[in-house]
């Protein structure tokens, strides 16, 4: 029997798809048929109508009680569950953290390649892809296994897209076979559900960039104000977070959050490649920089060239007088 | 008692404009430094202080060229005090073989009498950005793994680990021996002392050859992204480019 088709775990929260993965199963209908698979959680009453725009075919639930509490490898447990019972050619899920780690056990329990944050689907029969690499400054061509493919779609490879054709997604519960090891690494408490700032990092449309032209930690009085104004959220390069100006969950980049926002204004950041694979899918950038030549400039849509502690207070004062 | 055994990979210290050599199977690094990633220091950091905690030992290891005796010496100078070399060619190896040669490391040091309770590593690498060798690791072992964790707490024959969710703090509590893949910013990683350095260069670095034909990482060819030509639009030059500022805000949405 040939394999056909994509299976995509998708992430809930509140019982509905998060938009990276909305964005994965966009990418998957390139591939051919796609059917989901939530776990763990109850889904949302507009959940089936979201994944019917999406072209979903079926909905896999894995609902079992063991499975409330996450852990990477009876999620992935279910995953090849499915996979191998819809005789699926690719199995597929967002680049997010839990994305990446469970597809790594999935990719391990069956034996197979495992290609991570894939931008691009160039071949197939064994399927060639295109991902990120080097921070998402160098691509990498990538042959994956005979067999089944299990790949991660890099956050923002596309825009989440609605099918040509709606469907109303047949639901299916999965019976799953899970091992006490399955269950070892599970989380066994949650942390009190903070004002999660990085949340509001990944969710704003404006978001305000504060790198070394800072200065100091006692330098963000008007970078704070400007990011009120805008009723934005404040990030910082990594330069700022190593030095402890601000917390590390501000941190945008390589190593810390990945956004997208309408708007970043990057006040005082070079833009080496650490802090640009965090902020290369912003739809507008506005530098203030000190240096034109400086590759946050070059490579943004605008500029002012000056120093922020000049040019912010003024925006500043612009912006109070404007919305009074 | 936890001896930890951390793994560190030689990266290119990539900031600016990255090159690619001539065959498109790697990046130039003749004109860049080497380094870690982020998340290996602080894996190095926590591996040094779970050995501290618990009287146990603390091994860096890195699967790589030859070269990558820098980084150990760096790992050595901050706390580690034996260092593994597993030479291999690192443009014919990927995310299976490295897991497989440090897997074959820890088993032939328990074989030895040096049993790791706790394996740490990165993440995923600088470069190759794989997000899969702690989990292939793991699986070779039998032991349970989690990724993206910030910090470790070894308490007893358990370690619990903190990380962020999709929805805030997570904690993991696994029994040992585990392995953990952790994330830059639970622990801030120590700068080495002169001492520390002294002491590093005397330590003799234990140096093993991959065994075996390597599976490969399946790359057929890196490529630069088309270079974009700056199409920056200049507002201004200091604080009078505020209005200007603000009518593109207006423009794009942004006043509320």
């Amino acid at each position: 029997m040939t394999n056909t088709g994509t299976i995509v775990l998708v992430e809930t929260e509140d019982g509905l798809a998060t938009e990276v993965s909305l964005e994965a199963l966009t990418f998957a209908r390139a591939l051919g048929p796609v059917q989901a698979v939530v776990i763990g959680s109850e889904p949302g009453d507009g959940l089936l109508a979201r994944l019917g725009e999406q072209g979903v075919e079926k909905l896999h639930l894995a609902t079992d009680a063991r499975l409330a509490a996450y852990s990477a490898a009876a999620w992935a447990a279910v995953l090849v569950d499915v996979a191998r019972s819809t005789g699926a050619a690719v199995v597929l899920a967002s680049g997010s953290p839990r994305g990446n780690e469970v597809l790594a056990h999935v990719a391990v329990r069956c034996e197979v390649a495992m290609a991570a944050n894939v931008v691009a689907v160039n071949g197939a029969q064994p399927l060639q892809v295109s991902r990120q690499v080097v921070g998402g400054s160098v691509l990498e061509e990538m042959r994956l296994s005979e067999g089944l493919a299990v790949v991660s779609v890099a956050g923002h490879a596309c825009e989440p897209a609605s099918a040509g054709t709606l469907t109303t997604p047949e639901v299916v519960e999965v019976a799953v076979t899970l091992t006490d090891a399955d269950l070892v690494a599970r989380v066994v408490r949650t942390g009190e559900k903070p004002v999660d700032e990085s949340a509001a990092l990944t969710s704003a449309r404006v978001v305000v960039g504060a790198g070394r032209g800072a200065g100091s930690a006692d330098g963000f009085t008007d970078l704070l104000e400007l990011t009120e104004l805008l009723r934005g959220a404040l990030g910082a390069s990594r330069v700022v977070t190593s030095l402890g100006w601000r917390p590390h969950h501000e941190q945008v980049g390589q190593t810390g959050i990945r956004i997208s926002p309408d708007v970043y204004i990057a006040c005082g950041i070079s833009g080496a490649i650490q802090h640009w694979a965090g902020i290369q899918s912003a739809k507008t950038i506005i530098a203030i920089n000190t240096d034109a030549d400086a590759p946050m400039v070059t490579k943004a849509h605008y500029a002012v060239i000056g120093d922020l502690h000049e040019v912010v207070p003024a925006i500043n004062a612009e912006l109070r007088r404007r919305t009074g | 008692m936890a001896n930890v055994l951390v793994c560190i990979k030689r990266v290119p210290d990539v900031s600016g404009q990255v090159l690619l050599s001539a065959d498109g199977q790697s990046v130039d690094a003749r004109h860049v430094g080497w380094t870690v990633s982020p998340h290996e220091e602080c894996a190095v950091e926590l591996a040094v202080q779970v050995a501290a905690a618990t009287g146990g030992e603390a091994t860096v290891l890195s699967v790589g060229s030859p070269d990558a005796v820098e980084q150990l010496r760096d790992a050595l100078a901050v706390g580690c005090t034996r260092a593994v070399l597993v030479e291999a060619d690192t443009d014919r190896i990927g995310p299976v073989d490295v897991a497989a040669a440090i897997a074959d490391v820890a088993r032939e040091h328990e074989t030895a009498g040096t049993a790791y309770d706790l394996v740490l590593l990165g993440n995923d690498a600088a470069d190759t950005g794989d997000f899969q060798v702690p989990v292939r690791l793991a699986h070779a072992l039998e032991r349970p793994v989690v990724t993206g964790i910030s910090t470790v707490e070894v308490q007893g024959e358990r370690v619990e680990a903190h990380g962020d969710g999709p929805v805030g703090p997570e904690v993991f509590e696994l029994p040992l021996p585990a392995v953990i893949a952790v994330m830059e910013g639970g622990v801030a990683p120590r700068y080495p002392s002169v001492m520390g350095r002294m002491k590093a260069k005397k330590v003799e670095i234990e140096t093993l050859t991959a065994s075996g034909d390597p599976v490969g990482a399946g790359r057929v060819r890196l490529s630069l992204p088309p270079e974009q030509p700056s199409q920056v639009e200049i507002l201004g030059e200091g604080p009078e480019a505020a209005p200007a500022v603000v009518d593109l805000l207006d423009k794009l949405g942004a006043l509320r």
